[in-house]
């Protein structure tokens, strides 16, 4: 096992330890990834990690987060010893469930699932070896890195993670769900790497939740690349629950084929600092994505959301809708860039967000943006920030419900926008019952996973085999 | 006496409305409140009701013997206190019922019962929504989101067969209804009339009280009640308007 014990976060020691593990990074690689991964490690050395001079990094600072220190391990640790569960437990959802335990894929039996129907699930690692063509077609093209100093630091070192392939034609019977649980005695650092390719007229619903376990700090760097053929359907859901001294880099890449249809709901109900770089591109005309996000933050929790849509094509349709309720002295951040390249006619971007502050010292930076280099398109955009509406108070109070009650039925259908679109009905009366629990105050983290996979109370048994790794 | 109004100054941001109202409510009677625009008959309702941003600077107002003003605007309410809205708020998530068996069962529990089985709530639903004879759909709608004018009165008296209250208080529930909707709405009322409630009609015209007939009418003017009398009160104003009022103030 190698180990970089409790170092704070720099960019020396990220290329230092490049340079000391080259062989084992590069071990299953093709030429053509390698030169991928050393590229992408000439841009980190560039960028190193981004700061507050940078425009879309200027309201959120790591510093505190990069000084924590934290371990790092380039191959699975073995000392992780989990005696307790991964049990979702939501009544009658039937989903594929695929793990990651601190950013390694956790194998029930086999590290790579080959279903009849030609799907293919499991470890990011064990594809690059037995599908190399497959891989290098897909990886590293979705993502870009060119100014990203993250996602280029991710692709140098990307060793596992999830990769899942939908054939064309074939549409996933079951929804995905691929859960990322952190559990480590120490602070630690991890960066995994996804891989999701849908073909052309395929489907696929991937439930994605980060968690945390315990509440032992980390820091995650994770780039998730998603690829949707002509007329595929992807729906996509982030579910984040993750501990008060987390930090979440999370970057997920969309790039949208011709007439593909992208739904995509960030749900993000806990976590010390999540910023989700959310960046969608129409790589063909006739795309569809509709992006949803709901943050509900409390204490001195921090969330940034960073939407990008490249209408590089003509007729395509996109909206941003996120929305946010903010209690104590919670900071959120929304970020919202269309780009409506030249030849985009006929482009329909929308995008809203809108916030409740509940306290004084909760803060929004709310700013929708419109690039347009074309005049026949329609677009718009707007942005509220306010509290809890009093007229609608002094309503449900004259009918006889009370002040505490009113108010989380305010709230409660203010979040509702969002959790109402969510297509599979058993997951979203979780995600109403999660949110409702958030807002009263009685979500704990720990107790746990954002699918409520256990509670202390009902320790049950893994139901992932973590012996083989 | 369900209420007795001694005195009552109230205002808003230090301006007074209210400058001294006096009014007796009795069990089984109905009272109609008539004024010009901006006399305070809305500010009354909503003092009445407990609406925070009005600031009561004198005076006393007791419920059923007990002092208003040191109950919540959700306890007035549990203690049968009703307010018809002017203008009904919308507010878009949260459905009718959602919204009615919450507040129901928040009523009952104030009563020490216990809250009413989802069926049986169901069922009075579907028998109040007759009385003001709305359709079907309505009741899985937002509250009063997208509703017409008419549809968001005959909702405020559908709530108010919901609640059952003791004292109910309608603030120009007749404004902005065409003659057959404030049929509707004027007959549910009627329905709703027992010897052991009252009710209280704000209203600018005597046109609802063809259909409501009030057994006390009432001319608020400049924040007072400056005038009583029976119901052939309302008739007198209609033929002379309010400019008799002032007239006679002056």
């Amino acid at each position: 096992m190698q180990s970089e014990h409790k170092e704070i976060i720099t960019k020396e020691r990220f290329l230092d330890l490049f340079e000391k593990n080259r062989a084992l990074l590069t071990k299953n690689d093709t030429a053509l990834l390698a030169g991928t991964r050393e590229k992408a490690i000439a841009t980190f050395a560039r960028l190193g990690f981004p700061d507050t001079s940078l425009e879309t990094w200027n309201l959120t600072s790591l510093e505190e987060s990069f000084n924590r220190g934290y371990d790092y391990y380039l191959r699975p640790s073995e000392e992780v010893d989990v005696q307790k569960v991964f049990r979702c437990n939501i009544p009658h959802l039937d989903t594929a469930v695929i793990g990651q335990l601190n950013g390694w894929y956790v194998s029930k039996d086999v590290p790579l699932m080959e279903l009849g129907n030609g799907i293919i699930m499991g470890s990011l690692a064990e594809a690059r070896k037995k599908y190399p063509q497959l891989i290098e077609k897909y990886f590293g093209t979705v993502a870009d890195d060119a100014g990203d100093g993250f996602t280029a630091l991710n692709t140098a070192f990307a060793q596992d993670g999830v990769f899942i392939y939908v054939p064309d034609n074939v549409k996933s019977p079951k929804p995905v769900q691929l859960i990322n649980v952190i559990h480590h005695d120490e602070n630690i650092f991890l960066q995994s790497r996804n891989l999701i390719v849908v073909g052309a007229n395929a489907k696929l619903s991937l439930v994605h939740c980060d968690d945390s376990y315990n509440h032992q700090a980390s820091f995650s760097n994770i780039v998730t690349e998603i690829h949707v053929g002509e007329h595929g359907v992807m729906d996509h859901y982030k579910l984040q629950n993750l501990n008060n001294n987390s930090t979440l880099i999370s970057s997920v890449f969309f790039r949208l084929e011709d007439s593909a249809s992208l739904e995509s709901h960030y749900i993000s109900l806990n976590g010390g600092l999540l910023r989700n770089n959310i960046r969608v591109r129409f790589n063909a005309p006739h795309g569809r994505a509709n992006i949803y996000g709901l943050y509900l933050m409390d204490r001195k929790q921090h969330v940034d959301n960073q939407v990008f849509i490249d209408h590089a094509y003509p007729d395509c349709t996109s909206s941003e809708t996120f929305k946010g309720i903010l209690d104590e002295n919670a900071r959120a951040i929304f970020n919202g860039h269309v780009l409506v390249r030249r030849d985009a006619v006929k482009t329909d971007a929308r995008q809203s967000n809108k916030n409740i502050l509940l306290t004084d010292t909760a803060r929004v930076n709310s700013k929708p943006f419109l690039e347009i280099y074309n005049d026949d398109v329609k677009c718009s955009h707007g942005s509220t920030t306010g509290q809890i509406d009093q007229e609608s108070m002094f309503y449900l109070r004259q009918r006889g419900i009370g002040e505490e009650t009113a108010r989380m039925l305010l709230m409660f259908a203010f979040a509702d926008e969002i959790v109402t679109r969510i297509d599979i009905p058993q997951l979203r009366q979780r995600i109403e019952d999660m949110v409702k629990k958030r807002l009263q105050g009685e979500l704990q983290i720990c107790e746990q996973c954002v699918l409520h996979c256990s509670t202390p109370e009902h320790p049950v048994e893994f139901q992932i085999d973590l012996s083989k790794i | 006496m369900l209420l007795q109004i001694k005195n009552l100054h109230a205002g808003i941001n230090g301006k007074e409305i209210l400058r001294g109202v006096d009014l007796e409510v009795n069990a089984g009677e109905v009272h109609a409140i008539m004024g010009p625009n901006g006399t305070g008959k809305s500010t009354l309702a909503s003092v009445i009701a407990g609406r925070e941003v009005f600031d009561v600077t004198a005076g006393e107002i007791f419920y059923k013997g007990k002092d208003l003003q040191k109950l919540s605007i959700e306890d007035r309410a549990r203690e049968g206190i009703f307010l018809g809205f002017q203008y009904p708020v919308e507010i878009p998530g949260v459905s009718i019922t959602n919204f009615m068996r919450t507040a129901v069962n928040e009523v009952r529990k104030f009563k020490g019962l216990d809250p009413l089985p989802a069926g049986e709530f169901l069922r009075l639903m579907e028998e109040k929504k007759q009385l003001v004879e709305i359709t079907s759909n309505l009741t899985n709608r937002s509250v009063n989101e997208g509703f017409s004018g008419g549809e968001k009165k005959k909702n405020e008296i559908f709530q108010m067969a919901m609640l059952e209250p003791t004292l109910a208080i309608l603030d120009e529930t007749d404004s902005g209804l065409d003659i057959d909707a404030l049929r509707i709405v004027a007959n549910g009322v009627n329905k709703l009339r027992r010897p052991d409630n009252a009710f209280v009609v704000i209203t600018h015209y005597q046109r609802l009280l063809d259909y409501i007939v009030p057994d006390f009418v009432h001319v608020l003017f400049e924040g007072k009640i400056v005038k009583s009398g029976g119901k052939e009160l309302a008739l007198e104003l209609e033929e002379k308007g309010y400019d008799w009022i002032k007239k006679e103030q002056e």
